[in-house]
């Protein structure tokens, strides 16, 4: 029984923190990239969302600040090992992006500025689960972090946030990303340590 | 994010290739230009290392070091000439 109590500082200060297996607790935000840092002026940016059918639906920065958006506090679990807690953010919903949007399609891949891709299940883009994401913590999202815009879809290693999102290609197959073409796992459950290929 | 050259690949490929390849010419598949691994511009800060072309930046190799494994990409190189002793 401790002599001195850590009192109720809130879950960061918890002993009893529950993290993914093998993460440790991150206290800063770690800046991962593969590239150079895109910087895309928001009057030049743009959302696309292109169906399997060939179908394409787009969005400018205005009309995607117009949508009713979402603050989100969540748990981000990177790959590299690191875990940070109660992240703030503010997005807007893919049930809201999607909503219009007829597909047929089973799989997602995600494309940002400067080339990055990660794929996804379509079905973990929606009913509640990511967001295109444009402020953290109360501030713009800054370029180093993804802005003007990421995906944000916490519930998978962070690598398939991607940071600098530029559209969503909807497929009947699943195409391997970036990182998922180069021995990274094609879903990335931080729960089930799915880190490479075969875990 | 800063860069350190290609270099820095040294370590990394002497382990797989058993031969420092940072002297190989590599041409990149993106813009043909041709010049030394020891050229590239190397991001490590990242799951995996991902080394791009210093005239069009295009990844021309990613190597991602897992427990026991190592994949290592090359797609975005045409080809590498390796001198030999």
């Amino acid at each position: 029984m401790p002599i001195v109590s850590p009192g109720f500082t809130g879950r960061r200060q918890s002993p009893d923190v529950q993290l993914p297996p093998g993460q440790y607790l991150a206290e800063d935000f770690p800046v991962l990239t593969a590239g150079p840092t895109p910087r895309v002026p928001t009057d030049r940016w743009q959302f696309t969302i292109n169906t399997e059918a060939g179908q394409r639906y787009d969005w400018s920065w205005q009309q995607l600040v117009e949508l009713p958006a979402e603050k989100i506090t969540t748990d981000i679990h990177c790959v590299t090992k690191w875990s940070k807690l109660g992240t703030r953010w503010k997005g807007v919903s893919l049930d809201v992006l999607l909503e219009d949007v007829e597909t047929a399609a089973d799989f997602a891949l995600v494309q940002s500025y400067g080339g990055y891709t990660t794929n996804l299940p379509l079905e973990d883009l929606v009913d509640g689960q990511a967001w295109i994401a444009y402020r953290y913590d109360g501030d713009e999202l800054t370029p180093e972090h993804g802005g003007p815009a990421r995906l944000l879809v916490p519930h998978l290693y962070f690598w398939k946030s991607a940071k600098w999102v530029r559209g969503i290609q909807l497929l009947l197959e699943d195409e391997p990303g970036f990182w998922e073409s180069a021995g990274y796992h094609d879903y990335g459950d931080p729960w089930r340590e799915q880190r490479y290929q075969g875990d | 994010m800063s860069h350190v050259d290609g270099n820095a690949l040294a370590g990394d490929l002497r382990e797989i290739f058993a031969v420092d390849l940072t002297a190989a010419t590599g041409q990149c598949s993106g813009c043909g230009y041709k010049g030394p691994v020891a050229s590239l511009r190397v991001y490590q800060s990242a799951p995996g290392t991902v080394a791009r072309c210093p005239h069009c930046e295009e990844v021309v190799l990613r190597l991602v070091r897992g427990r026991d494994r190592a994949w290592l990409d090359l797609r975005g190189t045409v080809s590498l000439e390796i001198p030999l002793p």
